[in-house]
């Protein structure tokens, strides 16, 4: 298996949803408590998974704004785990999941410094090094019903544009967007073969249309707010 | 990069020891100096403190110490593995070598030999946790190694220079020699300087995803400094960086090689003080200068 998300730039409206559900369920998972130094004063600082940014995409007047939520790609050929000196960092052979063993973690940044996508971040609290682990500890939850069975990011997002699965199966829903739209890798020029793949935006024709009363209703509604 | 300062101390104090305690071993193999087995103890001994005071730096940028001694299991594909395996490995083969000398066990010759490999292999070794980052451009460079490797032979040289004079030595054939072996590191260092200009493959078009367009950061999306703000923004004037990249030439190269064309003990421990503070300054630059590819992501246009 090849675990991992497609995240669908088109329509994702940068809430940071993914993010605080990721800190909620993460900081009491395997890999918790994702410690927060100063949470409610002036500087807050603390280990977060997932980070989203917004970029301006495309010079104006057709400037583009896109949100790119940004956790670990869970690399095929990962970096971080080449260069861990203790063993803490690990790749796993059944479904390419990414950890990190928090019991060997000595906290000396070189996994981070390896990694382009600032996926790794040091817990202020532990010392020790953080990252998305693709919530190994909901994915395969027999406790849970099935259609839960998925990252928290997943679960939350409000405009469903993160998706979960195998890029191993060619018939799973993150492998045929990925065929269908064109999902893009970041940086592979670096070579690490990043699994996470983003959908770039469509042009607006090639969204998919709702029922001819769903337009209607759209088109009376979008009247009524630029009014 | 964020300079720690930790590091700073460990590359420049064990990278000047790793060298004096080449530069002794050389002498056991070539006998350029006639030296007595009590000087060669002191000037081994002198080695090792500069190595041990450089380790125990080193481990206080980890934040989770604890955990260090886990650092042996990874040689087969961790630099910095490699590098603690060896630097530990250093230590029974020094101390195998002052027994010899004290005792006259014999077998000098290879424990000198196995010392001065294992000091180059150190050296080169740390050089390569940098070097093998492909995410700092900077770094991703043969250069690197070659530079670790030549400043650690000029500190530990003067080192040895300073310390064979101490003793009685004449030593004016050896500061010719570092003279030389200055010159061609100050060299390097310009030819690095001048390769550091070519830009690099990763741009925010590659970061993002989105190659035929412009791209702008319009928000990081938190409010206040992260981790990663903190590890790879670190950024400062263009100016400044200027300014210490004359200091370092000046301190690491010109001043030094201005003393070293007199003699003297005092003249010698000058040259090797003011050397040791131009080597803090250029491995704050080594670190000042290199640009993580996550810049691009906080809206770098490139690194």
């Amino acid at each position: 298996m090849k675990l991992g998300l497609a995240i669908d730039l088109d329509t994702c409206v940068g809430c940071h949803a993914c993010a605080t559900a990721c800190k909620q369920w993460n900081t009491s998972g395997t890999i918790g408590p994702l410690t927060d130094e100063n949470p409610y004063g002036k500087d807050p600082d603390g280990a977060w998974l997932n980070r989203i940014r917004t970029y301006e995409v495309d010079a104006s007047p057709h400037s583009k704004t896109v949100n790119m939520p940004l956790s670990c790609m869970h690399c095929e050929d990962a970096a971080c785990v080449t260069v861990c000196p203790t063993g803490a960092s690990y790749k796993r052979t059944e479904d390419g999941i990414v950890l990190i063993d928090q019991d060997r973690c000595m906290g000396c940044n070189l996994c981070a410094w390896a990694c382009p996508y600032g996926a790794r971040e040091i817990d202020p609290g532990s010392g020790t090094m953080k990252k998305c682990t693709l919530c190994v500890d909901r994915i395969y939850d027999q406790n849970l019903p099935e259609d839960e069975r998925q990252p928290a990011c997943v679960i939350t997002c409000p405009t469903k544009s993160r998706v979960f699965g195998d890029y191993d199966d060619p018939e799973s829903d993150v492998s045929k967007l990925n065929r269908e739209r064109g999902g893009k890798q970041l940086m592979p020029e670096l070579g690490y073969n990043p699994v996470n793949t983003y959908l770039p935006p469509r042009n607006p024709a090639q969204r998919p249309q709702g029922g001819r009363m769903l337009g209607k209703v759209k088109q009376i509604v979008n009247r009524i707010i630029k009014r | 990069m964020h300079p720690a300062f930790s590091v700073l101390i460990f590359t420049v104090t064990a990278g000047a020891g790793y060298g004096l305690l080449g530069w002794l071993s050389a002498n056991e193999l070539l006998v350029m100096f006639a030296m007595t087995a009590a000087q060669k103890i002191t000037v081994g001994i002198i080695a090792m403190v500069l190595i041990s005071i450089g380790l125990s730096a080193s481990t206080w940028h980890l934040t989770n110490p604890k955990n260090a001694w886990r650092a042996f299991s990874r040689f087969r594909t961790s630099w910095l593995s490699r590098e603690m395996v060896f630097a530990l490995a250093l230590y029974p083969i020094a101390g195998l070598y002052a027994a010899s000398l004290a005792w006259e066990w014999g077998g000098l010759t290879l424990w000198a030999s196995l010392s001065l490999i294992l000091s180059l292999v150190i050296v080169f070794v740390t050089s390569m946790i940098y070097a093998s980052l492909k995410t700092i451009r900077q770094w991703h460079t043969p250069l690197v190694p070659t530079l670790y490797l030549l400043f650690a032979a000029l500190s530990g040289g003067l080192a040895f220079a300073l310390l064979l004079a101490w003793q009685g030595h004449e030593t004016s054939s050896l500061q010719d020699f570092l003279l030389l072996l200055g010159l061609i590191t100050a060299s390097v260092k310009i030819g690095y300087f001048i390769w550091f200009r070519l830009p690099s493959s990763s741009t925010i078009q590659t970061a993002t995803g989105f190659s035929q367009h412009k791209v702008g950061l319009l928000d990081a999306g938190h409010s206040a400094p992260s981790f990663l703000n903190k590890e790879f923004m670190f950024q400062v004037e263009q100016s400044k960086l200027v300014r210490m990249r004359w200091l370092m030439f000046m301190a690491a190269f010109i001043a030094p090689g201005l003393l070293l064309t007199g003699d003297g003990v005092f003249g010698l421990l000058a040259a090797w003080l003011i050397m040791m503070a131009g080597l803090l300054v250029e491995r704050w630059l080594f670190f000042a200068e290199a640009r993580h590819v996550v810049r691009l992501l906080h809206g770098h246009q490139q690194v």
